[in-house]
């Protein structure tokens, strides 16, 4: 029992450095990937979670201790993470991974930082982003969850602690499913994963981006975690390809062109 | 002009008829796949990705869970679905809705007894929450959203809210996807004759507890398999304007509702009718775009319609790029207009 300590709760908020989502992507001419040359930002879904995390201390001063955020990517992955911290996260961990990597090694290096940080200032609760809007994927959050055997409330738009953040204190999430909301309840130790709906993220201020520089940022190889073998590719890409493209752009001049066009094209 | 835009679909779907692949292992596919149901009925998606693990060849197993009831009244439902040999049904209370902290385990039980090579289920909000857990208890990289099966190891799907299509080999044991319920055709219901067999839902954890759903009630179709969609923009600026505009035309069409980001964000319409990469994907045979000037994220959703209609006021909408008919002009006269000579 930790119930006569303050300030329970430490959270963890993985974000990813990913394209940004303005940017209109490229297929690459060598047809493996994309053209990665262009703006990068945190990922929209990771900039909820960090939002949700630092409200979560707003609300209820109580049970979160500490805020830490980790990015698991190349050296510039450091500048969504100093974004992070600008908004309010406490310290940041940057696992140095050179190349892409997949969800499922991504969930493995999770789950050794919850490990390595156990101990005084354990892990409570992680929040993900529903997915990254690169890989389009949705696993890591659910596949962390999995590794570490905790509950996962995944594609939350509302998340209620009731509790100090003590273990096995009550979370009451609401999540977005097929045909309208399902509300959960469930408990600490936890993965969280974000929708759209949950929050809106807010603006780091000059203030706040300078005293971000100050922040600690611990450093990993994936040596260090000893994951070497679990971050090696199960996936291959053979191509990536443009969709195929829809010639758009015909124009009907009035409601009556409209109605004859779809008929004749035996869509009404 | 639309049978240009169709071509696409028309190859995504039939791209591999039932042709055995060469591999490298002799064993022939062996499939697990989830299915999802509601209210007595299969979601279905967990059809149409059926007709999706069928490209794979070998034997196709169906997994029902839920309470005692409801599973068994479902698995007869899925005995009866053209395809499936065999139906394994697991009822407790722990599955009375599903989450994935007790079914993930079921799965990952079912591989190791089996010897499954794939497990499979649609990439609804169900699959997607449940499959990356078993996947994970299986060390599987799963492959998320496929729009094709090039193999029993190499797959297409979307990246980048669709803006490019990635075709991955996986070197996995055990081969975990989720398939794009708008790809693929939905198998049929009737016509198959698969036995139905209980298996023990041995320990299943349950940590979480469902409290309630809030379903967004609405007589018209389901957004995600209708096969007419029409979808309004912020330009209808309030929930009064979906009602007096959008819903009308909708309800003339037979078709479901849908809305754009913006105009969920503002509250005009229900998060459920939300189209895009965040949102429900669809692909009716016709999709009207009112009102929605067509940001990537919202095309990600509704590109692979047969044929999209937009009608908006700004000639530059970047929608008028993808519709293949576009008629520039002002929704509150063009719409009630359109509804009446239907």
């Amino acid at each position: 029992m930790r119930a006569s300590l303050v300030n329970q709760l430490r959270v963890l908020v993985p974000v990813k450095r990913t394209i940004d989502y303005a940017v209109k992507i490229r297929v690459a001419s060598d047809g493996k990937g994309v053209d990665t040359n262009v703006q990068h930002s945190m990922n929209p879904f990771d900039e909820i979670a960090v939002e949700e995390a630092v409200r979560l201390r707003e609300r209820n001063k109580e049970a979160v201790k500490r805020i830490t955020v980790v990015s698991a990517g190349p050296t510039k992955s450091q500048d969504v993470l100093r974004t992070a911290l600008a908004m309010g996260a406490d310290d940041a961990i940057h696992v140095d991974v050179p190349n892409a990597i997949e969800p499922l090694a991504v969930s493995k290096i999770l789950r050794a930082i919850v490990e390595k940080e156990s101990g005084e200032d354990e892990i409570g609760m992680v929040i993900l982003g529903k997915q990254a809007i690169d890989d389009d994927a949705s696993q890591t959050g659910q596949m962390l969850a999995g590794l570490l055997n905790w509950p996962q409330a995944t594609f939350a738009s509302k998340v209620e602690l009731e509790g100090k953040g003590d273990k096995g204190d009550k979370v009451k999430v609401t999540r977005e499913v097929d045909g309208g909301l399902a509300i959960v309840e469930t408990q600490v130790p936890l993965v969280v994963t974000t929708d759209l709906r949950l929050n809106e993220p807010r603006y780091a201020s000059l203030p706040n981006i300078m005293k971000a520089k100050k922040k600690k940022m611990t450093k990993y190889s994936i040596a260090d975690l000893g994951l070497e073998k679990d971050v090696e590719p199960r996936l291959e890409t053979l191509k990536v390809s443009e969709p195929p493209q829809r010639q758009g752009g015909a124009k009907v001049e009035n409601v009556d062109e409209l109605i004859a066009k779809l008929k004749e094209a035996g869509r009404i | 002009m639309f049978a240009v835009r169709s071509a696409f679909r028309a190859g995504a779907r039939a791209a591999v008829p039932f042709r055995t692949f060469a591999t490298s292992s002799s064993r022939a596919a062996n499939t697990l796949l989830f299915l999802e149901h509601k209210n007595g009925a299969i979601n279905p998606a967990s059809l149409s990705a059926l007709t999706a693990a069928q490209k794979l060849g070998g034997e196709i197993h169906g997994l029902v869970t839920g309470r005692a009831s409801e599973a068994k009244k479902v698995a007869e439902e899925a005995a009866k679905v053209g395809g499936l040999t065999k139906v394994l049904v697991s009822s407790s209370d722990a599955f009375a809705y599903p989450l994935s902290e007790p079914i993930a385990p079921l799965i990952q039980s079912l591989v190791s007894k089996n010897s499954y090579s794939h497990v499979v289920a649609g990439h609804t909000a169900v699959g997607r929450d449940v499959m990356p857990r078993a996947s994970v208890l299986l060390d599987s990289s799963q492959i998320s959203d496929i729009i094709s099966v090039e193999g029993e190891d190499t797959f297409v799907r979307p990246i980048y809210a669709g803006n490019a299509l990635a075709t991955v080999k996986t070197s996995d044991k055990v081969v975990v996807f989720t398939v794009r319920g708008t790809a693929f055709d939905a198998a049929k219901a009737e016509g198959g004759s698969a036995s139905v067999e209980e298996v023990e839902a041995g320990e299943a954890p349950q940590p979480t507890k469902f409290v309630e759903e809030q379903v967004s009630e609405s007589s018209r179709p389901d957004l995600a398999t209708a096969a007419r969609v029409v979808s309004g923009g912020r330009a209808l600026k309030s929930a009064e304007g979906f009602e007096k505009y959008i819903e009308p035309l909708a309800d003339k069409l037979k078709a479901a509702v849908g809305a754009s980001r913006a105009a969920v964000d503002a509250g005009y319409a229900d998060n459920a009718l939300q189209v895009g990469q965040t949102g429900k994907i669809v692909a009716p045979e016709l999709y009207m775009a009112i009102g929605i000037s067509g940001a990537i994220q919202h095309l990600a959703g509704m590109k692979d319609s047969k044929t999209i209609v937009a009608i908006n006021k700004d000639p530059e909408a970047p929608i008028f790029q993808v519709a293949d008919l576009g008629l520039v002009a002002d929704l509150y006269e063009a719409v009630p207009e359109l509804t009446e000579k239907l």
